[in-house]
């Protein structure tokens, strides 16, 4: 498995997501600058890290989804190769086009940064066989605009395909308004593609996987991706 | 040339910004306020006097950048 990574201005949180590259693969992830027009030869997985990127002006997301090597990472994805968005990577994907859907401001306007709990809904995909089908596990949140939404139809579609990746939900893994941090539609926290080789989720699972900082519920995610 | 694009929510789309200065508002005790909804400006100017070219290439600005059409409508106007 080797791994790249995107590097946008205002981009944060490229360390964890080398550190939890670096433990699933005992590799050391490339970094590719969002300038560059072309991705390193060789790449199987394509990260985009969270952070701020170029200070969410416009739309979250919505200038490094223009960056050059956008181009790139698009033409992987249509070549099947495997492409991760965490946070304002997954906002970035959706402006993209790469993955259904949009994120807007938190229904409750705050800026919401805990733990939370996620359910895996599809556990039969590169990013997530390492889990068990329907399994609960505790991510860290960390974001202003997480709203999930979507059209009617593409709802439908994403509903009835499979590609819900992660649901927030509570300790028992019950779906509902208490526990949807965001007021995402169907407390959706992760969307797959179409061919189930790009993944967008707001919560951080790089950030779950060491016990000395909260858990270790994040390493499955990149065991799967490495296995 | 001077061109102005107004990017503004689709209806049905949720807006606690908007909520947020309809509250506001009401707490500055301006009567009559139904509901606030908020959107986005941009004064734009292009080289050339060929109206219709420039509506032509505004509108394909907006559909790959200025706004994100799954939940944003978008109107141009030459200035």
């Amino acid at each position: 498995m080797r791994a790249g990574l995107i590097l946008f201005p205002g981009i944060n949180r490229e360390g964890d997501a080398v550190r939890a590259l670096r433990q699933a693969t005992g590799a050391e992830p490339a970094i590719v600058w969002h300038a560059e027009s072309e991705l390193p030869p060789g790449l199987d997985l394509v990260v985009l890290p969270g952070g701020f990127s170029y200070g969410d002006y416009l739309r979250c997301g919505a200038i490094a989804a223009r960056a050059p090597i956008m181009r790139a990472v698009s033409g992987h994805a249509a070549r099947g190769g495997l492409v991760l968005g965490i946070c304002n990577g997954f906002q970035i994907l959706c402006e993209a086009g790469l993955l259904p859907g949009v994120l807007m401001r938190n229904a409750g306007l705050r800026f919401v940064c805990k733990m939370q709990h996620v359910r895996v809904e599809n556990a039969q995909t590169p990013f997530t066989r390492c889990y068990a089908p329907g399994e609960v596990v505790k991510f860290a949140i960390a974001h202003g605009e997480g709203n999930f939404i979507a059209d009617r139809d593409t709802i439908r579609r994403i509903e009835g395909e499979g590609q819900v990746a992660f649901r927030y939900c509570d300790a028992e893994g019950k779906i509902g308004d208490a526990s949807n941090p965001n007021g995402a539609l169907n407390s959706i926290a992760g969307v797959f593609n179409d061919r189930f080789n790009v993944l967008g989720l707001m919560p951080h699972p790089e950030n779950l996987i060491d016990p000395l900082v909260g858990g270790v519920d994040g390493r499955a995610l990149f065991a799967s991706l490495a296995a | 040339m001077k061109a102005r694009v107004i990017v503004t929510l689709k209806s049905g789309v949720l807006d606690p910004q908007g909520k947020a200065i309809e509250g506001a508002l009401k707490g500055l005790t301006f009567e009559g306020v139904r509901s606030v909804r908020q959107g986005k400006v941009f004064d734009i100017e292009l080289n050339g006097d060929d109206r219709a070219a420039a509506r032509k290439k505004l509108s394909e600005a907006c559909e790959r950048l200025l706004a994100n059409t799954i939940v944003e409508n978008y109107a141009i106007e030459i200035v």
